[in-house]
This record gives C-alpha cells, structure tokens and sequence, in this order.
C-alpha cells in the first residue's frame, strides 16, 4: 500500500517536510523509493516563474539528447540548478549520472503565442524527449512546465533525502506546494515513471489503493489525449481523468468525483440534476474506478484536493493550521510536522465528497 | 416381402416397454403429442406338451394381450421427450436414445425435404470456450473482495447509443452543469445486463408468453431487477401494446416485417414507449436462413397478430430493399426514430459472422448517433424452427466475434457507445451467470437469453437431441406450440415463478462473481479479470494465459 502526501502552505517551505510527512508513516510503505513535484517555486527559481523548468534523470548521453532537441526547437537555457549530492556506497540509493533542472526561455517565435499555444509546445516537448531518451534507455523526463520541480528516485527516502542533502534546511529549493510518496510502484516493475506523483500541463494527482478497472480506464484514456501515455502504474490513470474532466471537458472540479465514482441509479432517480449525473454516468463509465483508494490532486492554479473511492477503503486526513494545510494518508504524518493544530478540526475525507483546499487555504467540502 | 421402409432401429428414439408392469391405464398414449405410441394387440400362444398314456399330447393357449406399441413414422416418431415416463404410474415405458440411428437419411429419401427442428446446435464437437475461462483475478488484501450479500450493487447497463463525453451538451451555469437545449442527446436505458431474447409469441404459445411477460413485470415491479424482453417477430397483443408493460418490452422488426401494422396502429393508443426497437435482420443466428413459423403453429389468434393467411411464414434472409449498411441506418433507423419521436433505442441485431466486425464498424461511425445497441448471436444460439443443417453448421461461435467487435471500438476509442449485447448458447451449461460475467468482462454490455427461458418454464428438450421439436407445433410442454389442448399443460404461474427465481439466483451469482473481483459495478470489458488454460484461447480472447 502506498502513503501519501500533501503540504499546501502560504510560505514558501522545504522538501525536508514532505521527507518528514513521509517518514513518520514508515510503517505504511517499504522504502522503495521517493518522489516529489514541487510547484509554485521559491528559493533560486523564484524569479523564472513565467519560464518552463525542465526536471529529469539522465546519463550523460541522455543530457545531450535532451539539449540539442531543445535547442533545435529554439528553447534557451537561462538557468541550470544541479544539486549538490552525497554519494556514498552506504546509501541504498540506485542513482542517475545526472538531475537536470533547467529554466528555458520560450523559442523567440512564440514571443506573442498565447498560454494554450505555449502549453501545446510544452506538452509535444516532453513526450517527444520522453521518446527520445526511451529508444536507448538514457534518461527520464518527469516534467517540462513552468514553475515546476520533480524528482523521482529508487531506494530507501531516507538515504535519498541524504543523497540530495534533502534533510536539511536548504533555502536554495522551496516552494509553496509540495506532494510527496516514499515508495517505488507495486503493481508494475519498479521503473522511475511509475511512482507517484504523477504530473501533467500543472495537474498532479498521487493515489493510494488499487484501480481494479486499471484497463478499462487504459483503454478508454488512450485515445482521449495524446499525453495519456505510460500507464505503468494503475494510479496514473486519476490524473488523466482529472486532467480530462477539468481541462479538456473544462467541468467545474466537483464533477470530477462523479466521474470516478458514480451515484448509483437508484440515488441518481432522486436527485433534481439527474439528466447531468446520468448523462456523465452513461458516457464517462470506462472512467469510472472500483478499486479502494484515495486521491491527492493539485490543479494548475494551486487549488490542492482530496478524494476517496466509494467504498471509503482508504483513508485520508485533511489538517490545517495557521499557514498550512496537509492532506495525508495517515494522520501520525500530521503529527509529525504539526504537532499543535486542533486535531477536532482535522478532516477525514468521506466516501462521497471532495475536500477542496483554496490558495487562501479555505477548505470546502463538496458532497457529491 | 418388401424391406425397405423405415424400420423401427432407423428412429433415433426406441420406446423400451415393459408389459408385465403396464396396467394399461393408456396415460402414456394419451400424453405423446407426437403420436409416437399406440395402443396395439400382441398374440401370445403357449404351447405345452403333456406326457399321457399314449406317450404325450400338445396343449395351446392363445391370448390376444393389449400392449404399447411404438409408430415407425418419418413424421410421427418418437423424440425421446419422455412425456410417457413421466405420467406412467409404474415405470413401464420410457424412450432409449438409439446411437445407431440414420432417420436423417431415411427422412430425406422418404420426402425430399429437409430436415427441420427446433432447439439449438446438437453438435458438440468441441468443449464450450466459455467453460475455458475462469474467473481469475481475485481480491487479496490491498483490493479487498466484498461481500456479495451485504455490500450494495449497481448493475445497470445501457440500452441506447452512449455519446462521447465531448458531446453529452452539457453547458456550466453557476458552477453546475445543465443540459443544454440546444440539441436533445439519443435515448439511453438503464437496465438489468441480462435481456430475454426475441422469441415470438408466434413461436411461443399464448401461456408461454404470458407467463415470461408476467415474469418480467414481476422482476421489474416488485424484485427492482430492470429485466428488459424482446418480443421476437410478429408483434404484441393489442392489450398489451396498449398497456403500461409496454416499457418492458423491446419490439422487434425482422425481415419479414410481421406485426408491425398492429404495433404501428397501436402507436396513438401507447400509455409507455417501450424500452426499445430491435430490427433483426436475417435469422438471429442463423445467416441465410429465414426464419421458419410452421403452418401448423399459424393459428387464427397468431394471423390476427400478424396480419398474415394461414401457411408456412418464411421470414426472408435480409430485410427486402436494403442495399447497405449506410442505407440501413438511413431509412429504417430514422424511419423508426421518427415513428417514435427520437425516445425509444433503436438497436440492430445480426448473426455472429465474418463480416459482423465490419457492420459494427460502420455503424460506430454513423454520424447520425443513432445506433442504440448491437446484438450479436452465436451459432449455439437457436431459433424455434430452423432447418437443422442450418442449426447445425452455420455461424460464428459467439465468444471471438464479440471480442472482436469490443476490441475493434477499443482501437477507435469508441468502446460502449454502442452497447453490445451477446448470445448463442448463454447459459447452456445452466449457468447463465458465469457466461454472463465472463461476456461482460469481455466487452459485452449485456447478454440475453431464448432457449434457457424455456429450460426454466419446464422444456424438457436438451442440447443432446431429446424432444427439439419446437417446429411441429406438437410441444409436450405446452411451450412451444399453438394446438389449445396442448398450451393447457402449460401453468402460467408456475412458469413465471420459475422465471423469476432463476433470475434471482442468477443475480445473486453475478454478484458471488463480483465479489471475488472486487466490483461493485459492471465489468464491461475487465478482461484482466479472465483467465485461460488454453493458450491458443488465451492469445485469441487477449487474455491472461495460466497453466
């Protein structure tokens, strides 16, 4: 089973807390791995807001790959962070040559292009660099968007974080949104596209459970938009549903709990806006999930979310406290890094609504 | 002496009689509907040789003993349906399958005619596919199974064509969407994924139909299971075209267009559209060949419904006038959704054959959204009257063609906008949940059922060639025929009961089958969720191959 978690906060904050998040919730997962997706960056990006980072694991001759492609398509490098790391043969860790975090400017023929042309070029980009580097097994590009850091990595999170001096109070990597896993994919071989979180044109979801209709949901997003690629793990499959009701189908957010997890007929038969519900049950069921678990999502503009499957089988705590707010698997994670909220306020997100947490950290619940 | 008639080994059913035990109470006589025994007189003389004086003498003593005696008849022959046995007190009589029997030849010499028969394939050359597949993807700890008889389910499954979630029009007022009224959307039913397939109540006897039409409503009305029935070619009753059970039920238009001037002058008079149009075109199963309604079952009550003299009625192989595919939607698609204002489903059924993947194409691109559903029956599947060379050997085995069809939407993206609904042998191993699953898992919407419904309302014919004489109008049932004597056999209450509770049991079962899996809703298309020893099945079905 996977854990997972979320800090959402009004200051710009440190990886080394979403480490912590995870730490404390040991028990729930096996050491496998770390990952995270950083958004809305402070520290050495915060002035390149307005330009696409590019966040990737590659050899050497991956790195080249991936410049010259870029350069060919016009994009120039403005800004390149490498982390100090720590190697050690202690240190579980099964590392890349290099982690690429470079800040682009936009090909000077897309000077005037409006926000959808640039997210088009962005998105083409990536999956062609995907591509790229696939052929000879030479790299991993997790994201290519702007205002946007992931890392994914195999091994104990905890040798990871030393690996990367993750531990400490770094003020060059912060940023005010951070989603976080500490654990490679099960369901699949361990491969670094598999963990979580998943990320796409500034959505990302992490998922703790089980889709049983892992390919039902394959076959029905495949076709649905070309960025719904990979598919290895079963978890992916949410934030392709939650990219496709909320940006391609443009629905407001609390439709996307309708699709995964439909009212059945009979409660459908009572409600005033059954055509809507039956409607999206009748032509959304190959997106429909079954399987138990949760979902973690964040949306591009930083409104951060919460939602269970049906049957309530996997649990998530929603906590706040002054400039922050957490959602997490488990509430000892909580604990952890927010020791002196008012627990009576935590809330454990129910089987048929969505809690959607505000940039003013407001938090809604939404019943379906 | 000639020795070249039909003789009594020549039949396929040789009726084994023991007159020591027979009290020639003649029920058996008076219960074969097929005329296959008579009661006959056999001369018995003994003779005894008595020692006397003059050495010995000879005693006789003849007796003329009233027997049972079976008919050598090319029409009035004994299929094995074990009626006789059935009512005989004692035990005296019953029908023994004869495994060296050629009545086919001998009926073809004797009346150049083909041989016809009701039921479906008696050909079991190979082991049923579906019985190759397991159920294999069972819940362990991360996925937990569920309980089938505490945990609630949603099994519902569409009737009606099934938009793109781009063209639902749906238009976002105040944060919440509304349908727009720009466009209306096509007509989509909710309903039981198992359907009651098109068997006419030409085919059926009045009591027979009654009593599933009972059943249905009853399944409807008072268990909530939303079972759908076709009503088969020919049309309804007036009364019931008029009733409120009219949602239940699919009327269907075949090639023969019989019934439709009843249902088309009932239309001002309708309180409920019905659930839906089917429009079939050729004989369900059997491509080629029409479907047959013996003149023998053409009785007054069934031309009255009809519209047609008493004779033989030969549903033609295609619908006359249809040029193709595109044209078929055009004119009878429209024609019909125009009759019904656009509200009622309209869905087409074909025989499981080489070219059903290509019409299934072509109808997922119609531009005209039209195409409610499409129905694809297999060779196992049957038709009241067929010629058993038709019965036999024609067709497509269902399980592949449905894959084929599903997995050929896959590749457009266009999975479940038309639903598909499968048969041809469903339930033929009596379970007709786990075919039923193991379709759906394949890509069946749902699955509908003929020849099981009258194994449930007491059919005692098999798919091993016992009775199958549903062409001759002579049911021992009271099933499958029009002769009034006969349907009297037949009590409705008791069928519809027996309806009813198979499909209780049977929803139950889908729900032990869900459990396992995880699945509190359909799993149309869960392929992962199959599993095969057959490896050539495997790689064929796309499935998960174990050993």
């Amino acid at each position: 089973m996977c854990r997972i978690g979320a800090i959402k906060s009004k200051k710009y904050i440190h990886p080394s807390l979403a480490l912590k998040l995870m730490r404390s919730q040991q028990k729930g997962h096996d050491n496998s791995g770390f990952a995270f997706v950083m958004q809305d960056l402070g520290g050495i990006f915060e002035n390149y807001k307005n330009l696409p980072t590019l966040s990737m694991a590659c050899s050497d001759a991956g790195m080249k790959i991936a410049e010259d492609y870029l350069h060919s398509l016009g994009f120039v490098r403005v800004f390149q962070f490498t982390p100090e790391v720590y190697p050690d043969a202690k240190l579980d860790i099964k590392t890349m040559p290099n982690y690429v975090f470079e800040v682009f400017q936009y090909p000077k023929t897309y000077k005037n292009a409006s926000k959808e042309e640039k997210e088009e070029l962005l998105v083409n980009s990536r999956l062609k660099l995907r591509k790229l580097l696939e052929e000879d097994d030479e790299g991993y590009v997790y994201s290519f968007w702007e205002d946007v850091l992931t890392l994914k990595e195999i091994g104990n999170p905890k040798d990871i974080g030393t690996y990367f001096n993750l531990w400490g109070e770094d003020v060059n990597i912060r940023s005010k949104i951070i989603t976080a896993q500490c654990r490679q994919n099960t369901n699949y071989d361990i491969v670094r596209y598999a963990a979580h979180p998943f990320f796409l044109q500034g959505y990302t979801t992490l998922t703790n459970g089980e889709n049983t209709f892992y390919e039902k949901n394959k076959l029905a997003q495949k076709n649905l938009h070309k960025a719904y690629i990979g598919f290895e793990s079963d978890s992916q499959c949410f934030l392709y549903t939650l990219h496709y009701v909320h940006k391609i189908l443009k629905w407001p957010l609390k439709y996307f709990k309708h699709v995964l997890t439909p009212l059945p007929y009979e409660e459908i038969e009572k409600r005033d806006d059954k055509e809507v519900l039956t409607r999206i049950k009748t032509s959304m069921a190959n997106l429909a999930i079954n399987g138990p678990n949760t979902t973690i999502g964040v949306l591009p503009d930083g409104t951060m979310l919460s939602v269970e499957d049906s049957k309530k089988l996997r649990p998530t705590v929603v906590c706040k406290h002054n400039d922050m707010v957490i959602i997490t698997s488990e509430v000892c994670g909580a604990n952890e890094i927010m020791p002196d909220r008012n627990s009576n306020d935590d809330i454990y997100t129910n089987e048929r609504e969505i809690v959607v947490v505000d940039n003013d950290l407001n938090i809604e619940r939404i019943p379906q | 002496m000639k020795l070249n008639k039909i003789a009594l080994d020549d039949l396929p059913w040789i009726i084994e009689y023991e007159s020591d035990k027979c009290m020639l109470c003649g029920k058996c006589v008076a219960s074969c509907s097929f005329s296959a025994i008579k009661v006959g007189v056999q001369k018995r003389k003994k003779v005894r040789a008595i020692s006397n004086e003059e050495g010995f003498s000879i005693d006789s003593d003849q007796k003329a003993i009233p027997v049972i005696q079976q008919n050598i008849d090319e029409n009035d022959y004994c299929r094995g349906c074990g009626i006789c046995t059935k009512v005989c007190p004692n035990g005296a009589i019953r029908p023994v399958r004869n495994k060296t029997e050629i009545f086919g030849t001998r009926y073809r010499s004797k009346t150049g005619e083909s041989v016809k028969r009701g039921g479906r394939t008696n050909l079991h050359t190979e082991g049923r596919t579906l019985d190759k597949i397991k159920v294999g993807r069972i819940s362990q700890m991360t996925d937990p199974s569920l309980d089938a008889l505490r945990h609630t389910f949603d099994l519902r499954t569409n009737l009606g064509r099934v938009l793109n979630p781009k063209d639902i029009d749906l238009e976002i007022v105040n944060g919440e969407l509304q349908p727009s009224k720009t466009k209306s959307i096509p007509p989509n039913r909710s309903i039981y994924p198992i359907l009651i397939g098109d068997m006419s109540i030409g085919a059926l006897s009045p009591r027979m139909w009654e009593a599933v039409a009972i059943a249905v409503a009853y399944l409807n009305e008072v268990k909530g299971i939303p079972i759908r029935m076709s009503t088969g070619e020919g049309g309804l009753p007036e009364k019931l075209l008029r009733s409120r059970y009219l949602k239940y039920m699919i009327l269907q238009i075949a090639s023969g267009h019989f019934g439709w001037n009843r249902i088309i002058d009932s239309m001002p008079y309708m309180q409920e559209d019905p659930a839906g149009i089917l429009i079939k075109i050729g004989q369900g199963a059997k491509p080629g060949d029409g479907g047959l309604l013996m003149a023998e079952k053409n009785v007054k009550l069934i031309q009255e419904i009809r519209g047609v003299p008493k004779a033989d009625l030969l549903s033609p192989p295609n619908h006359q006038g249809l040029y193709s595919i595109e044209e078929s939607v055009q004119k009878m698609f429209l024609s019909l959704n125009c009759a019904f204002k656009f509200k009622v489903p309209v869905a087409v059924k074909v025989a499981a054959s080489a070219t059903s993947v290509s019409v299934y194409n072509n109808l997922l691109r119609d531009p005209y959204n039209i195409v409610g559903g499409f129905f694809l029956d297999g060779i196992a599947g049957g038709t009241g009257a067929a010629h058993e060379i038709s019965l036999n050997h024609t067709g497509h085995p269902i399980v592949s063609k449905l894959r084929d069809c599903y997995l050929t939407a896959v590749r457009q993206g266009k999975q479940g906008q038309i639903p598909l609904f499968a048969a041809g042998g469903v339930g033929m191993n009596g379970n007709l949940a786990a075919d039923a699953f193991k379709l759906i898992c394949l890509g069946a919407s749902g699955v509908f059922i003929g020849r099981l419904v009258l194994q449930m309302a007491g059919c005692v014919g098999n798919d091993f060639g016992k009775c199958n004489a549903c062409n001759t109008g002579r049911c021992p049932m009271g099933i499958t025929t029009q002769n009034p004597k006969l349907a009297k056999r037949l009590d409705i209450d008791q069928v519809a009961q027996n309806i009813v509770n198979y499909i209780c049991a049977t929803d139950i079962e889908l729900k032990k089958l869900l459990a396992p899996v995880g699945n509190s809703t359909l799993p149309i298309g869960r392929s992962d969720a199959l599993i095969c020893v057959d490896k050539n099945v495997a790689d064929r079905l796309d499935i998960q191959h174990v050993c």
